[in-house]
């Protein structure tokens, strides 16, 4: 009985089982670019900014038949309590490609040939969920930018502390230590309910995980209407 | 659902309107019986036809527009020209209404010279610009500014009322790129000048409704 358990479980931070951190949302941050936003779980903070469709260069990376999409995931060197080696990592760079196959699905970018739309996203604070936070970012910036897509997607990481599934992962409880430990599993859907991206790395039972699922798609439903909320705000100025 | 005449803002995958009397426009989308935005802009609905009008965003060349470009090279049979969109445009030596001797292409345009053009056909391989009717060509002297391209229509106005009142006031003869350039001439550099903080304005303002009324008292306090 995984909901009596629930009611009971303790989260470091307070948190009942399916509660996010604050969230907090914002768009057009970056004067520069063609459409940027701001997305933050609690402490993690992740800004995003699009440039294009423009010309892709390198030309030999050029796709005639359709548009590019080009994700930078980096994390700035104060991010984090001790200091990280600036510029590209394996990580960072696994994370950009994992986000571009996250947005991908919803963009209709046929219509670019030859063309690259860069999205850059900076981590400026991190506690753990950095790249849900990103890709939540990376979402309303692109709507930002004014670049066709179908729908938004929203992001959120599901985490297996020993038994029990809680809602966006924390620092503290990525490093859970009892029981089975902590098991970290980020999910993207897009607003009309469809997986664009789903991670795991550790042990999970296939009813459990199914359980997650739908958990990740009610908590992406509440981050979906702050983005909408976001963007709407930008348009009445 | 929009009412007539009433914009509402809506970010892509939206639902603006469902029923099938409803036809999709520009940047909408038809899924079922959902007319659905896949642009973040303004909705609008004329006769039963909804359309979404993209608030930001890099600007998107068009067939018929005008537009103010830079000479970015010159080659054997034409210009290219550099228009601030993803793709190059190219003037072909065709496409200029006088007589141009083949080696001496850069008198009549050279690298770094401005120019306004007309975009008469897009196809995969690019845009190509004609300055075959009036008021097209180099651009030989006067000021350029540079605004959002989505504030253009503001600029302008209903029917170019925004412009009249600017060019009436100024004294300037201004043409606007839908590209987001504005090439403004006058007697004088301070008209020049005065057109340009006009137009600062104008974009700055682009959100209040009644801006023509406003632009006119503009107008009225800044000449005291």
């Amino acid at each position: 009985m995984t909901t009596k358990k629930s009611s009971e479980f303790e989260r470091p931070d307070g948190r009942k089982f399916d509660e996010t951190r604050e969230i907090k949302a914002k768009v057009g941050v970056v004067p520069n670019a063609d459409g940027s936003a701001m997305f933050s779980f609690g402490d993690t903070i992740a800004i995003a900014a699009v440039y294009g469709p423009r010309k892709m260069h390198p030309q030999h990376q050029q796709d005639p038949e359709k548009g590019t999409l080009r994700c930078n995931y980096n994390m700035l060197s104060f991010s984090v309590a001790e200091r990280i080696r600036p510029g590209p990592s394996r990580r960072s760079t696994e994370i950009s490609k994992i986000t571009e196959w996250a947005l991908e699905p919803v963009l209709m970018i046929d219509n670019f040939p030859n063309n690259v739309i860069d999205v850059h996203i900076n981590i400026l604070q991190a506690n753990a969920s950095t790249r849900c936070a990103g890709i939540n970012a990376a979402a309303m910036a692109l709507a930002h930018a004014g670049i066709p897509m179908k729908g938004l997607v929203s992001s959120v990481s599901i985490g297996k502390l020993d038994k029990q599934l809680v809602v966006d992962v924390s620092k503290k409880e990525e490093d859970w230590e009892e029981g089975e430990g902590a098991t970290d599993i980020p999910i993207t859907f897009t607003n009309d309910g469809k997986i664009t991206h789903i991670q795991l790395d550790g042990k999970i039972s296939t009813k459990q995980l199914k359980e997650a699922i739908e958990l990740a798609r009610r908590a992406t439903k509440e981050i979906y209407e702050i983005q909408k909320k976001a963007l709407k705000e930008v348009g009445k100025e | 659902m929009t009412d007539e005449n009433q914009r509402e803002v809506v970010i892509p995958g939206e639902i603006i309107a469902s029923g099938d009397d409803y036809l999709p426009g520009e940047n909408t989308e038809k899924k079922g019986k959902d007319i659905v935005a896949i642009k973040f802009g303004l909705a609008e609905e004329q006769n039963k036809l909804i359309r979404v009008i993209p608030l930001s965003g890099t600007y998107q060349p068009r067939r018929g527009n005008i537009v103010i470009g830079k000479v970015e090279n010159v080659t054997f049979n034409g210009w290219v020209i550099d228009i601030d969109s993803a793709e190059n445009a190219f003037l072909s030596l065709m496409e200029v209404p006088r007589y141009v001797d083949k080696n001496g292409l850069e008198e009549v345009m050279d690298v770094g010279d401005m120019v306004v053009a007309k975009i008469w056909g897009m196809n995969k391989r690019g845009i190509d610009l004609s300055i075959k009717s009036r008021g097209l060509g180099r651009i030989e002297d006067g000021i350029i500014v540079h605004i959002n391209p989505n504030k253009v229509p503001r600029v302008i106005g209903k029917e170019g009322s925004m412009i009249k009142i600017i060019k009436d006031e100024t004294g300037c003869n201004i043409t606007v790129g839908q590209n987001g350039f504005i090439w403004i001439k006058g007697d004088k550099v301070e008209d020049e000048l005065f057109a340009k903080r006009a137009i600062n304005f104008v974009t700055e303002k682009s959100f209040v409704s009644g801006l023509t009324e406003k632009i006119e008292e503009w107008f009225r306090e800044e000449k005291k």
